[in-house]
């Protein structure tokens, strides 16, 4: 190890603070808010490591990135080797570092945490990410793979489509993603704001796919265009990670009046059709002063900051449980909350109220009050007897979840599904059909990108496996 | 990218667009539809696939030119591109042979209708096809539709083709008449037409059948803007249509909810206007 320093220095080190966008600039925009650590700051943050031997990290990671390995290549000043490292285990560093819940993976079992703070393993993360698309000239050349010989079809360009591709490329095998959409990232793309995750960081993560040999098609929808038996047909081995579906619908009074969005139609009218992002933009949105999101999540948290950017004055998350009990990062609540959005806790929405003409006009809600736990293990949410009260809005966006997609299950009778329709795999990630695999959230219902990376990466090792079978 | 084959205009601001699309049309059945974005930056459109040809590779889309982003996707010359055309979506529509049924088009409906008369036909359906227009010049597919049909009959608002008034008064007629009386009944249009032709067969319990076209963002069943009430249940008309059953649809939601961004539409359609007008002066 070149950075000789020791523990008790390591120790006394305070962890790095990440720079941001001033609040009462980025509620106005849709730059990146995060901006990043320096190389000071990352140097300094990297030495935080104490390179322990458990390495609980590398545990708490669903894609089991080599942490300390690519920590202490940061404190050795060796960039292309922490970017070598990172790439080897992580297809999409860029923006793990930038969407992942650090705090409840890796960073939660880090032993700094038990006394102090966590290493800021995500910041470090993004760092090299970042540093290596900035430098494509330093970095060490990836020996191209000998071929297999062999074909996989990846259905769906999310974050699990994109990691078991990448991992299936490095093995030397030809992968074709069949995107339904007209652009790639899936999810990264249509869901995650541009405040979050640039849609420039997708394009270069995909690029590196690309140089690697993986074939995207866009505009092929599988259960559509192409059935999962024709995929069959023609690859030797298929993985399924076409993503969530409809929208989950709140089944209240007033939901299809103009103004009430699902999360999915909000934020891919933003996100992917750029619609209140250029001036000229052919896909419209409506905008009103007061935008209430049903939901607690991190899908509610952008859907909340993206209105407050499109102007809403008061853009407000209506949640019937505490803050406590609120699924979302905690990062993403303390940043909506510097860029002005309003939290309204335990409170329910019972019906959408409307004008004349249709618009919506307000939120009729009722008061909760935290009961027992339920089965989540969260406290269940009651109503309080005469609590209810409206809340003026013009725009009502649901965000509570969405529901399996049945485009491609619909067209696939042999794939086994579970009663609310997703698919069911088993511990390879294999599902009923031989060589058909499956991951993300049309296996998990709604989840995280990194769970969806972790469920592309360890399908691809089964793929992978089940490939090497196949021959003999 | 897809290379425009063909560009007809059949009426004003109706055109007949024939596009390869290989895989879209050796997996299209009759009733699906195609989400078509032009360029980088367009709007993604909804558009029925009026007819294909797998041997050839072709499908035919049938395009009314009145807002800014359909009027730019029919400006594409032949041997011009379409970036994205993503399908077929949507379920395909139930054919049976019912024996004699109705096939009511209105406007720009009669191409959604047309795919649907072809297969009601190949079924062995015994079909009276009525379509209507404002004028003459709004009737499309005549020549194509008379032969599939038994009884083909046109109506125009001003009377300048078959007889002056609306689709539903030889329908009525034929309702009335137990010996021409229809099994099934099949009708695209503007949603008033679709709604009084839901309107009268209602209580003759005549099965009918309406093609919506709410607007549509992905296509796929992801994003739910095209959700429509039929009877007590919320329905995507991307994925669980764009067919209903049109005694269950909930028409007067269906036409607001079309409203949601006619000011936007306004405004965008003003703006490609000016530019024109600019662009003719120079």
């Amino acid at each position: 190890m070149s950075n000789k320093i020791s523990a008790s220095e390591r120790m006394a080190i305070e962890r790095a603070e990440m720079h941001e966008l001033p609040a009462d600039v980025r509620n106005k925009n849709f730059e990146e808010v995060n901006l990043g650590l320096d190389s000071e700051q990352a140097l300094s943050e990297a030495r935080r490591c104490l390179q322990c031997k458990k390495r609980d990290c590398v545990a708490g990671c669903p894609v089991g990135v080599s942490i300390p390995e690519f920590i202490d290549a940061v404190a050795s000043e060796d960039m292309p080797r922490a970017a070598q490292i990172l790439r080897g285990d992580n297809a999409l560093p860029a923006v793990c570092g930038r969407v992942c819940p650090q705090e409840t993976q890796c960073e939660a079992l880090c032993v700094r945490g038990l006394k102090g703070e966590a290493v800021a393993i995500g910041y470090l993360e993004r760092f090299v990410a970042d540093w290596a698309m900035n430098h494509p000239d330093q970095l060490l050349r990836e020996e191209a793979p000998f071929s297999t010989g062999k074909s996989v079809a990846v259905v769906g360009c999310g974050p699990a489509g994109l990691t078991a591709a990448g991992e299936l490329a490095r093995q030397g095998h030809k992968v074709t993603i069949f995107e339904a959409l007209h652009d790639t990232g899936g999810v990264l793309r249509y869901g995650i704001p541009e405040f979050r995750l640039p849609k420039e960081i997708i394009d270069r993560e995909v690029s590196v796919l690309l140089e690697l040999g993986v074939t995207i098609e866009c505009n092929v929808i599988i259960g559509k265009t192409l059935t999962v038996a024709e995929l069959s047909e023609d690859f030797d081995a298929v993985f399924i990670a076409n993503g969530a579906g409809l929208p989950t619908m709140l089944n209240i009074p007033g939901e299809n009046l103009k103004g009430v969005y699902a999360a999915n139609e909000f934020l891919t009218r933003v996100n992917l059709m750029e619609a209140g992002r250029r001036e000229d933009c052919s896909t419209p949105i409506i905008k009103r002063s007061e935008v209430a999101v049903i939901g607690g999540g991190n899908t509610a948290m952008d859907c909340v900051r993206t209105a407050r950017r499109l102007g809403a004055e008061r853009a407000m998350i209506v949640y019937r449980r505490g803050e406590a009990e609120m699924p979302a990062r905690v990062e993403e609540i303390k940043h909506a909350k510097e860029e002005g959005v309003e939290f309204i806790m335990l409170t329910a929405p019972l019906a959408i109220l409307g004008t004349e003409d249709g618009w919506v006009s307000g939120l009729q809600c009722q008061r909760m009050e935290l009961g027992p736990p339920d089965d989540s293990g969260r406290r269940r949410p009651q109503p309080i007897e005469g609590s209810e009260f409206v809340l003026p809005a013009g725009v009502v966006i649901n965000a509570v979840g969405t529901n399996a997609n049945p485009l491609l299950t619909a067209t696939a009778p042999d794939l086994t599904l579970n009663k609310w329709g997703n698919i069911v795999i088993n511990e390879e990630g294999e599902t009923s059909i031989p060589g058909v695999f499956a991951g993300g959230d049309i296996v998990r219902g709604g989840a995280t990108v990194i769970l969806a990376m972790g469920d592309g990466k360890r399908a691809a090792a089964a793929i992978n496996e089940y490939l090497s079978r196949k021959e003999g | 990218m897809f290379e425009v084959l063909s560009n007809e205009i059949l009426a004003e601001n109706l055109h007949k667009m024939v596009v390869s699309a290989p895989r879209i049309a050796r997996a299209r059945k009759a009733g699906q539809f195609v989400m078509v974005r032009l360029a980088q930056g367009e709007e993604r459109i909804p558009l029925t696939i009026g007819d294909a040809d797998a041997a050839a590779g072709t499908i035919t889309l049938f395009i009314q030119a009145i807002g800014a982003s359909t009027r730019k996707i029919v400006d594409t010359p032949v041997g011009g591109f379409i970036r994205d055309v993503a399908g077929p979506l949507g379920k395909e529509t139930h054919i049976t042979n019912w024996g004699r049924v109705a096939c009511v088009g209105g406007g720009v409906g009669t191409a959604v209708l047309f795919p649907l008369v072809k297969a009601l036909a190949e079924a062995g359906n015994q079909i009276t096809t009525i379509i209507g227009g404002r004028s003459s010049r709004y009737i499309i597919l005549a020549d194509e539709l008379t032969p599939l049909s038994e009884n083909f009959l046109v109506t125009t608002e001003d009377g300048s083709m078959g007889t002056k008034g609306f689709v539903t008064q030889p329908l009525s007629e034929m309702l009335a008449d137990p010996e021409r009386a229809p099994r099934a009944v099949f009708a695209v249009g503007p949603v008033p037409m679709m709604r009084a032709v839901a309107e009268l067969t209602r209580p003759y319990g005549i099965e009918t059948i309406v093609s919506l076209n709410p607007i549509m963002i992905d296509g796929t069943g992801m994003c739910g803007g095209c959700r429509v009430q039929i009877g007590k249940e919320t329905k995507f008309a991307c994925v669980d249509g764009p067919e209903f059953d049109a005694h269950l649809v909930d028409f007067v939601g269906l036409s607001d909810r079309l409203t949601s961004y006619r000011k936007e539409e306004a405004a965008r359609h003003a703006a490609t206007e000016c530019k024109l007008g600019r662009e003719e002066a120079k």
